[in-house]
């Protein structure tokens, strides 16, 4: 179903902390909510799900705003933080909780919960407390728990951010083949840029209880809107020109040398990364503001002329690759 | 911290894990462990002397003779039999038997109270008191009324039950009786009525403690999950908090089986129970009786205990 945010808005006290967002996430879209600790991204996701009150505004929920309605009666459910799994419970009764609660008979919940269990493939694990998994296998069952009730939103509260590596990457697939899989609408707050790209079809950057930009993947990195978003995403050097316009440029389309361009500004060597397929190379350049620059360079070319620390190289850009951000 | 203590701590921990072959044991693993049993000695010295010995020599005293005037130690089962005696006629309960079910009775009234308030308080201080600072502090004022001596609180309430007391002369003063209610003071319900006062506090404390380590999250998690206030009472708290129910239970059912001087002063001197019983037996220097009688209440607690603990595994649950 459709999510529709109407200059929403929460404040505690004198402060705010989301502040008027206007957002359209359509129908069967994979949207995150992406921003450092502290921009209003898990209280955007929470007044959606019913666990906050809504200062103003209005959250609307496929064809009707749901005010003060119940998770259940938005349709929306809930994976949280910490998976908040009953620690009393198996991993069955957690599933079949909420069918409980509706007075669902013992024989089709435990049925049910068992097929849920079976698409996030923990029927083997079902007679397990918590406290007997895995955090992975933790997951699978609070996933399987929130889509036992068939919401039509599905809301992730940070939910790969206790995993290892390893295992974050494994259920980052495993989520958007649910999703793909079931056609629901998932909104997923993340502080990991890396884990917005790769899932959602639909990033919202928001800094400060605002939203800075809500676009696709691709148009979020292509075409950062502000100097905040081209730093948050990273991957991007944020340049002020001489005539104090602000550009972003990819690190991967900086120029060193002889290919600097005609903009090339001598930039002293301050970092060398080497990182398999290319190496990150920081520099300190007067000219272009006051921040750190990194030019990404393919690991041939830099073989080709590797960079001593200290040295001072011109450093540039392709034209076509520099982006105007808005104030 | 001298090297000793330092390397004593691990062994303290090690120990019980440690494989039961002793022959390899190094000169240095057998001091740790001389160490950790020195380190457990003085807990354990005041275990026996305050504990272990005064049960065994109650043990004891429960096998020896006495009559008018002396107490012949020997050994003889005859207290026992006196406990029960007239129990195995099918005619009429017996005296220990009427006295069991009495104290029972107050046992039950008490717990069942207790729970309900002890849980109410728990509940509110733990889930909708939000600040901290506040938590505690309603925490410290329900600890008040420990402040002052038990005796001197049920005391406290003789004046006000009486048949000239507060509340008859309230009750009376606004038309609502015409004659004082009697059965106030001196009844089973001013015997409930101070237990209750004096072991509340008793359930509170650890179903607070328990009620305080449930995850906020779970709460959520249920009302996600579709579950009313009272569902997620009843399925979420109640479960979570069953080892500080337990625990409580245990306290107050102790407290209230082992009674004397509440039954006492409340009942007027006219109420039975067990710890009454073995009161006036003592005071009587019928020691060996008392012993005997003091032994079946032990065992009978213990058996309560026990039954409490099949319910709900504490060991499983801490």
């Amino acid at each position: 179903m459709d999510v529709e945010l109407i200059s929403l808005t929460k404040r505690y006290g004198n402060t705010v902390a989301v502040d008027g967002i206007d957002l359209k996430v359509r129908s069967g879209a994979y949207c995150c909510l992406l921003g450092p600790s502290g921009c209003g991204k898990t209280t955007t996701l929470r007044m959606i799900g019913g666990h906050e009150t809504v200062s103003s505004g209005d959250v609307v929920i496929g064809p009707r705003a749901v005010g003060d309605a119940t998770p259940a009666e938005r349709g929306t459910a809930m994976m949280f933080q910490s998976y908040a799994l009953f620690p009393h419970l198996n991993c069955r009764d957690n599933v079949a909780f909420s069918l409980r609660m509706r007075g669902v008979g013992k024989a089709e919940r435990r049925a049910k919960a068992l097929a849920m269990l079976d698409l996030v493939q923990m029927a083997h694990l079902a007679e397990r407390l918590p406290a007997q998994l895995s955090g992975g296998q933790q997951q699978r069952v609070a996933l399987a728990r929130a889509l036992v009730t068939g919401p039509k939103v599905l809301l992730l509260d940070e939910p790969l951010s206790a995993l290892d590596p390893f295992l974050r990457v494994r259920m980052r697939t495993e989520l958007k083949r649910i999703q793909a899989e079931l056609g629901l609408t998932f909104i997923h707050v993340t502080h990991s840029q890396e884990e917005a790209m790769a899932l959602s079809d639909l990033v919202v950057v928001m800094n400060g209880g605002r939203i800075e930009q809500a676009a696709d993947p691709r148009t979020v990195f292509e075409r950062p809107a502000t100097a905040f978003v081209a730093r948050f995403i990273g991957g991007h050097n944020v340049i002020r020109l001489p005539d104090s316009t602000e550009i972003a440029v990819r690190a991967d389309r900086m120029r060193l040398g002889l290919q600097a361009g005609p903009e090339a500004v001598p930039a002293r060597v301050v970092s060398v990364e080497y990182q398999g397929t290319s190496v990150h190379v920081g520099f300190e350049a007067d000219g272009l503001g006051a921040t750190a620059l990194t030019a990404i360079l393919d690991d041939a070319a830099y073989a080709g002329r590797p960079l001593a620390l200290g040295e001072t190289v011109p450093l540039g850009w392709d034209a076509a690759a520099a982006h105007r951000l808005s104030a | 911290m001298t090297d000793t203590a330092l390397s004593a701590m691990p062994a303290a921990v090690n120990v019980p894990a440690a494989p039961a072959s002793t022959t390899s044991l190094t000169a240095k693993t057998r001091r740790r462990r001389a160490l950790a049993y020195l380190q457990a000695a003085p807990m354990a010295l005041v275990f026996a002397v305050f504990f272990l010995v005064p049960l065994l020599l109650t043990l004891i005293v429960s096998f020896w003779e006495y009559n008018e005037y002396e107490i012949i130690p020997s050994f003889t089962v005859q207290n026992y039999f006196d406990v029960f005696e007239g129990c195995f006629s099918p005619a009429e309960a017996c005296t220990t038997v009427r006295t069991y079910v009495s104290t029972l009775k107050f046992c039950v009234l008490t717990w069942a109270c207790t729970l309900v308030i002890g849980f109410t308080v728990a509940y509110f201080v733990a889930f909708h008191v939000r600040s901290r600072t506040m938590q505690m502090a309603l925490f410290l004022v329900c600890t008040i009324p420990f402040w002052t001596s038990n005796v001197i609180r049920m005391i406290s309430w003789i004046p006000l039950l009486g048949r000239n007391g507060l509340v008859n002369y309230t009750l009376m003063g606004l038309g609502l009786i015409k004659a004082p209610i009697e059965g106030l003071l001196y009844s089973d319900f001013s015997v409930v009525l101070a237990f209750v006062h004096l072991n509340t506090v008793f359930m509170i404390v650890p179903i607070f403690n328990s009620m305080a380590r449930i995850d906020r999250s779970l709460i959520e998690a249920a009302y996600d999950a579709g579950a009313t206030g009272w569902q997620t009472l009843w399925n979420v708290v109640v479960p979570l908090a069953k080892p500080g129910i337990a625990i409580g239970s245990i306290f107050v059912v102790t407290l209230v089986m082992g009674d004397f001087v509440t039954v006492g002063v409340m009942g007027g001197q006219q109420i039975a129970s067990v710890g009454k019983v073995i009161q006036v037996q003592m005071s009587a220097l019928q020691l060996p009786a008392a012993a005997a009688n003091a032994v079946i209440l032990l065992g009978a607690v213990m058996l309560m205990i026990v039954a409490m603990t099949r319910l709900i595994d504490l060991r499983k649950e801490l």
